[in-house]
């Protein structure tokens, strides 16, 4: 019988990392504009050269933007 | 009659380009303005814009930028309205009104193309906000802004934007709760299930004791968690010594809990943990569905969004210079130029004052000023620039006192009942009795059932169901509502639409539309084929004046003018058909003031000799009449207007009688207007658009404040109506009682449950199983009961399609 108390330690623990990452998904901000995201997936990606213009720059700023 | 389809549409705003089509690259625009605009964006290879929804942009308004955009470059009000600034790197986030699709998106995070200078930007569009990055030495502030403004995207600076305090915080707290609601619902299921099967004892007693371990560790987080609020809110409510709906969700929480712990350590049964995080689970869906409100849009505004954050100060030499508006003092000189705010009361001391107090007290015409005479603070000047001496702080101007006067009344007082107070009370007290009485007699028969019977009564009692139906019934019709252009801060205001019986109206810019106006010809010196040289002029200029006339005058084909000029704020001059023509203001036309000034006259000579006059009046909105007549069978109706009684007569028709109109009412008028029909024990509901209207309208039992522009600035109010859309108000007031009967009829609905569930409790026959059936299936059906019956009714009232901008 024990195997199954086992079990549901893993099964828990499984069942906790997907709150952990709801948490996550929350506190970084996904629920906060949800008609943006969904257009936005849709935009095009840069063409390269532009890509190549976009300073580097624009990186790291994005971890600051996030907060 | 023109056919929609032979229309031509500005490829840029999609409005109808009428008789003046710009054509640039092939394509047909409708003005100047949305011209550049892709001309900007087709330079700079962002013509994807287009892309990604027909006519993406709105119609460019006021191209002039001017020196308005000045104060950007002061460094203390940069300093204010930077997030932050570092290393030559800004970051900053604008409210952005027209942010309206997903080209506005697109267009807004590729930035960068338009400027080098900008690294990076990202778009909030629930908030229509943006923040940008960009780097200081490639851009300054002021460029940035007036680069957004030349692509019809300009933000909205005001003092508020710049006072920090002021800025919230996002509540994230309802997803948490939920999302720890949500995990433990389904583990507590998952362990709660073999119970419920018969599986031989020693299994059963192995997973009775092991499961209902883990079913109380995650049950602790979620009602202590989860249900959080419940506890709090019904603590706060007993301290006011007012029953709320939580009160007995928290009592049911309790008992749900304590029971389940008890039968688990004492192994006397499974629990009802099941039952416990189902229930909060629900309750939290109800929790986040009533939290979702228009974020866009803002219902408690006071003076500072309204007011610059800056002014222009001339000081003893004569020279111009920027000061941020909380540093204005008394004494100081300062300049206020065309369409700019009067930021504190004061004495003019140069030029000469045409002063637009329409959105401060009501008034429809300009107010002149002359030297030496005392302007307050509020209106807008009209015309060429004009110097004015401060006498009072920005604080202590009669305007911002207006503001601060209310605020000892915070707490208003209505003059009913919200229907959940009162079934949360008798409710709440029924069971209460009911769990007494049954436990007394339990006592009597079998005492060692008493207790168990007591907390099963309070188990089922628990109003999961009823608390469902506010919130989605009304928060239904709120965001029916939203589709057609009304807004309701939150959804108890749909049941606030539905208690009134008396409503109060203003007349300038509610019953009237602000920037539209109806000419009569009043007198004409001239044969009457001479009209079509007038008509003809007025046809080049789309200001709302020249419209009206053009509209005025009989249909003849256009004569070419040459030498058109527009003055802004003065009139129209033009040479057609072999004469001089002016059309405008009487210093304009005739070069000096009218004796007696006729109320909104618009003057007209040919050849330099005055040729006669128009009357200008405001237009009354569409379906003004209709409104009217509809609401007046059911509701007791009142005029309130600040300005003067010449309409008394066209308008006398729609209310019962000359003792409900009043003209010439300043901002404190109305206000106690409002508390003296309160006192009479009316419900009243208070429609306004102005300044004047503030008090009045957070007086009232509803205020409405009426909005061209819903995102731009409108006074603190309950709701905002989209201004297109005032023909439909008899239908919303319809529709919020419609709603009203949906909320009583899932009320019953919900009873019924409960009292299926009592009969089980009474008897002492509920068993986890019935519990766990019983309780998700009542609030799941309530649910779909009322989303069906609010999406039935909207179709009834046509109000299912959606309509606003």
């Amino acid at each position: 019988m024990n195997v199954i108390l086992v079990l549901v330690g893993f099964s828990l623990l499984v069942a906790l990392l997907g709150l952990g990452a709801f948490f996550w998904s929350v506190r970084s901000g996904q629920y906060d504009d949800p008609y943006g995201s969904s257009v936005r997936m849709l935009f095009d990606d840069e063409r390269p050269e532009q890509a190549e213009a976009a300073n580097p720059v624009a990186n790291e700023t994005t971890k600051s933007n996030q907060l | 009659m023109i056919n929609k389809e032979e229309l031509t549409r500005c490829y840029h705003c999609g409005e109808d380009c009428r008789s003046n089509i710009i054509l640039f690259e092939e394509k047909p625009f409708c003005c100047s303005g949305c011209e550049m605009v892709y001309e900007i964006l087709s330079s700079n290879d962002s013509c994807e814009y287009y892309k990604f929804s027909d006519h993406p942009g709105l119609k460019y308004s006021s191209a002039e930028l001017g020196k308005r955009y000045d104060f950007l470059d002061n460094d203390e009000i940069k300093r204010e309205i930077l997030d932050f600034s570092d290393d030559g790197v800004s970051r900053v986030k604008f409210f952005i009104p027209n942010v309206h699709c997903s080209s506005c998106i697109w267009l807004l995070e590729n930035l960068r193309r338009l400027h080098p200078g900008i690294i990076q930007s990202a778009v909030q569009f629930t908030k229509k906000e943006a923040t940008f990055i960009f780097r200081d030495s490639e851009i300054s502030l002021r460029g940035l802004v007036e680069l957004l403004a030349s692509i019809n995207y300009a933000p909205y600076i005001s003092l508020e934007s710049v006072d920090k305090s002021s800025k919230q915080k996002v509540n994230r707290g309802v997803y948490y709760r939920l999302g720890v609601a949500g995990f433990c619902f389904g583990n507590i299921m998952l362990f709660s299930f073999p119970s419920y099967l018969a599986i031989d004892d020693s299994v059963e007693q192995f997973i009775r004791q092991n499961f209902g371990i883990l079913n109380i560790i995650l049950g602790i987080p979620v009602a202590f968690y989860s249900g959080s609020g419940f506890f709090i809110s019904a603590y706060r409510g007993l301290k006011k010594r007012f029953i709320s709906i939580d009160l007995p969700i928290a009592i049911g929480i309790l008992a749900l809990f304590f029971r389940s712990v008890y039968e688990i350590v004492s192994g006397t049964g499974s629990g009802f943990m099941d039952s416990l995080a189902g229930l909060l689970f629900f309750l939290l869906i109800g929790k986040w569905y009533q939290s979702l409100t228009y974020q866009a849009l803002s219902f408690e505004r006071d003076y500072r969004s309204y007011f610059p954050v800056a002014v222009t100060l001339i000081s003893e030499q004569g020279e111009e210079s920027i000061l941020p508006l909380k540093h204005l003092k008394a004494g100081m000189r300062i300049l206020v130029r065309n369409n700019e705010l009067i930021p504190a009361d004061a004495i003019l001391i140069r030029g000469e004052g045409t002063i637009d107090y329409s959105f401060v007290s009501g008034e429809s015409n300009p107010v002149i000023k002359s030297e030496g005479q005392r302007i307050y603070a509020g209106g807008k000047q009209i015309g060429s620039a004009i110097e004015l001496l401060i006498e009072k702080e920005v604080t202590q101007s009669k305007l911002t006192e207006l503001w601060n006067q209310k605020h000892g009344s915070e707490e208003r007082q209505n003059n009913w009942e919200s229907l959940m107070d009162v079934i949360s009370r008798y409710f709440t007290a029924v069971v209460l009795l009911l769990a007494l009485v049954t436990g007394i007699l339990w006592w009597f028969t079998d005492p060692s059932k008493a207790a168990l019977v007591v907390t099963s009564i309070l188990i089922v009692a628990c109003p999961c169901a009823l608390a469902m139906t506010l919130p989605f019934s009304f928060g239904g019709a709120m965001r029916v509502f939203g589709r057609n252009g009304f807004y309701v801060k939150r959804s108890s205001v749909v049941e606030s639409l539905s208690q009134i019986n008396t409503i109060v109206l203003d007349k300038t810019g509610t019953l009237t539309k602000s920037q539209d106006f109806d000419a009569n010809l009043g007198h004409l010196e001239l044969a009457n084929d001479s009209y079509n040289l007038i008509r003809s002029l007025a046809r080049h200029s789309t200001h709302p004046v020249s419209v009206a006339v053009c509209q005025a005058l009989p249909y003849a084909t256009a004569l070419a003018v040459t030498g058109f000029i527009e003055h802004p704020s003065k009139g129209l001059e033009g040479t057609v058909g072999g004469h001089q023509i002016k059309l405008g203001s009487d210093e304009f036309v005739l070069g000096r003031r009218t004796a007696e000034p006729v109320a909104g006259s618009l003057y007209i000579s040919v050849d330099g000799k005055p040729a006669g006059y128009f009357i200008l009046n405001h237009k009354y909105r569409e379906g003004m009449r209709e409104v009217l007549t509809s609401l007046g069978h059911r509701y007791e109706l009142h005029l309130l207007s600040g300005d003067n009684d010449a309409e008394l007569s066209a308008l006398l028709q729609f209310f019962p009688s000359k003792d409900h109109m009043n003209f010439e009412q300043s901002p404190a008028d109305k206000l106690n207007y409002i508390n003296k029909l309160k006192a009479e024990g009316k419900r009243v509901m208070m429609i306004g658009d102005g300044l004047n209207d503030a008090g009045a309208l957070t007086e009232s039992d509803c205020g409405i404040s009426i909005a061209d522009d819903v995102y731009h600035f409108s006074p603190s109010c309950d709701a905002i109506l989209e201004s297109r859309q005032f023909m439909k108000l008899a239908t919303f007031l319809q529709f919020s009682k419609t709603s009203r009967r949906i909320v009583m009829m899932s009320i019953l609905f919900s009873f019924f449950y409960n009292l299926i569930g009592l009969s089980f409790a009474v008897s002492g026959n509920l068993t986890p199983i019935v519990s766990a059936i019983l309780m998700p299936l009542s609030s799941v059906s309530v649910i779909t009961l009322i989303t069906l019956t609010i999406y039935i009714a909207s179709v009834r009232a046509k109000l299912n399609k959606e309509d606003s901008v």
